[in-house]
């Protein structure tokens, strides 16, 4: 298995694509806090970048990998190993190199400028999305056989999580708004994990006040230890379940 | 040595495999033909664990095959389209899968390796490949880990009739030590003086399985492209 991963890993690393990305974001992110005088700020506007690029990179990215090692994966599976363990050393690869990507890019000017507990709050859920969306893109291969369709549906995926989600509270809201909905929107969230992180970090930066009653809400659940927890746990199953779907599923793939 | 037991596979509608039975023994060499389309690579990947089947079972060594994996280190495989990590060379392939299927006991063997002239080719990426020279790294992998049983699908298709001479004297030799070997092709007139057995497969279906001899003396034909033809002519009215 160890030696999947780092054959995985030295793949990756020979491909440009993600030394452009770990540029893309140490460029980024330095100049953000530069930018801004306060760098709380510039936290502020990194986090809205990170979760919008960060998603989008790590499932196209992932996706298109996959499909690529599909030679790869088939010389592999007709070799004396364990279909699971080929599956997830593909994944601890991928995520491996991806986190590692974002660590350098975003971690590194983090934890230069803004080495407070946010900062680092932030670089955790930074990881953390970058997980769950090379996860989310491992469900997607393997339940599509076509490049063309598979790399459609993770570009809808991430369309639907980052944009089409939150216009969908919206709307929620609006209709329903005779009714007291706070409690439910605090559910609702736990189902994007990118609006988990930015809820997450959001009520550490003291602009929730800007939400209103449901932010006082957010901040009564999520502001103690027990939120903390309770979010930090729903976030990881978002790693861990499409994960485990698409294991159950490649053992029965056909190749 | 394999036994598979009443298998059947479906691809949506087209059943790529209906009931199939089949044994196979050490010492033979089993030439598994039919034409394109008939459920040959099916049968072969289903054996290797790269398809599962829909029902039946398949048996190696009197073990089950479903949810193991570790039998997989007593076959070495040749598939009919060898695809390869585009960006690797050809030594970079060559070291990855020994370091895969590394094993103390067993002993390389690299004859194929060194009579292909694959070893002054080392360094050239897998893109760069014609598919001859392909073919030619899918064999020398199937034979490296000197497996119990080789499955060589169309082992001779692309490659030129100096490496196609040379494969052919090592599968004899290696037959000679008394290996299963499963061969499927399309050019009969290759097979004739390696093959013991004939499998016969159309439409998915199991037409027949014999021996060659009982093969040559049913139809009185000596040459087994003959033979074969008599064979589909009788069952084709």
């Amino acid at each position: 298995m160890k030696k999947i991963i780092k054959f995985v890993i030295i793949d990756i690393l020979r491909n440009k694509i993600v030394l452009v990305y770990t540029l893309f974001l140490l460029i980024t992110s330095l100049s953000v806090f530069n930018l801004e005088d306060n760098s709380a700020k510039g936290l502020l506007s990194l986090l809205n970048l990170i979760l919008f690029i960060v998603p989008l990179v790590s499932i196209i990215f992932s996706t298109i990998y996959i499909y690529n090692s599909s030679e790869f994966i088939e010389l592999l599976v007709s070799q004396p190993l364990q279909r699971k363990n080929i599956w997830l050393s593909l994944f601890f690869g991928l995520s491996g190199s991806m986190v590692m990507a974002f660590f350098i890019g975003a971690g590194i000017p983090i934890l230069i400028y803004e080495p407070s507990p946010t900062g680092l709050m932030m670089l955790a859920i930074g990881c953390i999305i970058t997980v769950i969306f090379v996860a989310i893109a491992f469900l997607t291969t393997v339940n599509t056989r076509d490049k063309a369709k598979g790399i459609g549906t993770a570009i809808l995926l991430w369309l639907y999580f980052a944009l089409l989600f939150d216009g969908l509270v919206l709307f929620i809201l609006f209709q329903f708004s005779d009714y007291p909905l706070e409690k439910v929107v605090v559910i609702i969230s736990a189902l994007n994990p990118i609006d988990l992180g930015r809820i997450l970090i959001l009520l550490r930066l003291d602009v929730s006040a800007l939400m209103g009653y449901t932010g006082a809400v957010f901040k009564d659940f999520f502001g103690t230890n027990m939120g903390l927890i309770v979010a930090f746990t729903t976030l990881l199953l978002w790693c861990v379940i499409p994960l485990g779907l698409s294991v159950i599923k490649f053992k029965k793939k056909d190749l | 040595m394999i036994t598979v037991t009443n298998v059947k596979k479906n691809f949506g509608k087209l059943a790529a495999l209906d009931n199939v039975s089949i044994q196979c023994n050490r010492r033979e060499c089993i030439a598994l033909i039919g034409p394109n389309g008939s459920g040959k690579t099916t049968l072969i990947k289903s054996m290797l664990g790269m398809v599962v089947p829909d029902s039946g079972t398949i048996l190696f060594n009197q073990k089950n095959i479903a949810h193991d994996w570790k039998y997989r280190k007593h076959i070495g495989y040749m598939p009919q389209i060898g695809r390869y990590p585009e960006n690797m060379t050809i030594g970079q392939v060559f070291d990855m899968m020994k370091s895969i299927r590394k094993d103390e006991s067993i002993q390389l063997d690299e004859e194929l390796y060194v009579e292909f002239g694959l070893d002054k080719l080392s360094d050239k990426r897998m893109q760069t490949l014609s598919g001859g020279t392909r073919q030619k790294v899918s064999a020398c992998l199937a034979f490296l880990f000197n497996p119990d049983v080789l499955i060589l699908d169309e082992p001779t298709a692309g490659l030129d009739p100096v490496a196609s001479e040379i494969l052919k004297e090592k599968i004899n030799r290696e037959k000679e030590k008394g290996k299963l070997i499963l061969i499927t092709s399309h050019i009969l007139s290759e097979l004739d003086d390696l093959v013991t057995h004939i499998i016969f497969m159309q439409d998915g279906k199991l037409k027949f399985h014999k021996p060659i001899d009982a093969l040559r003396s049913e139809t009185g034909e000596i040459k087994l492209s003959k033979a074969i033809a008599s064979i589909m002519l009788k069952t084709t009215p």
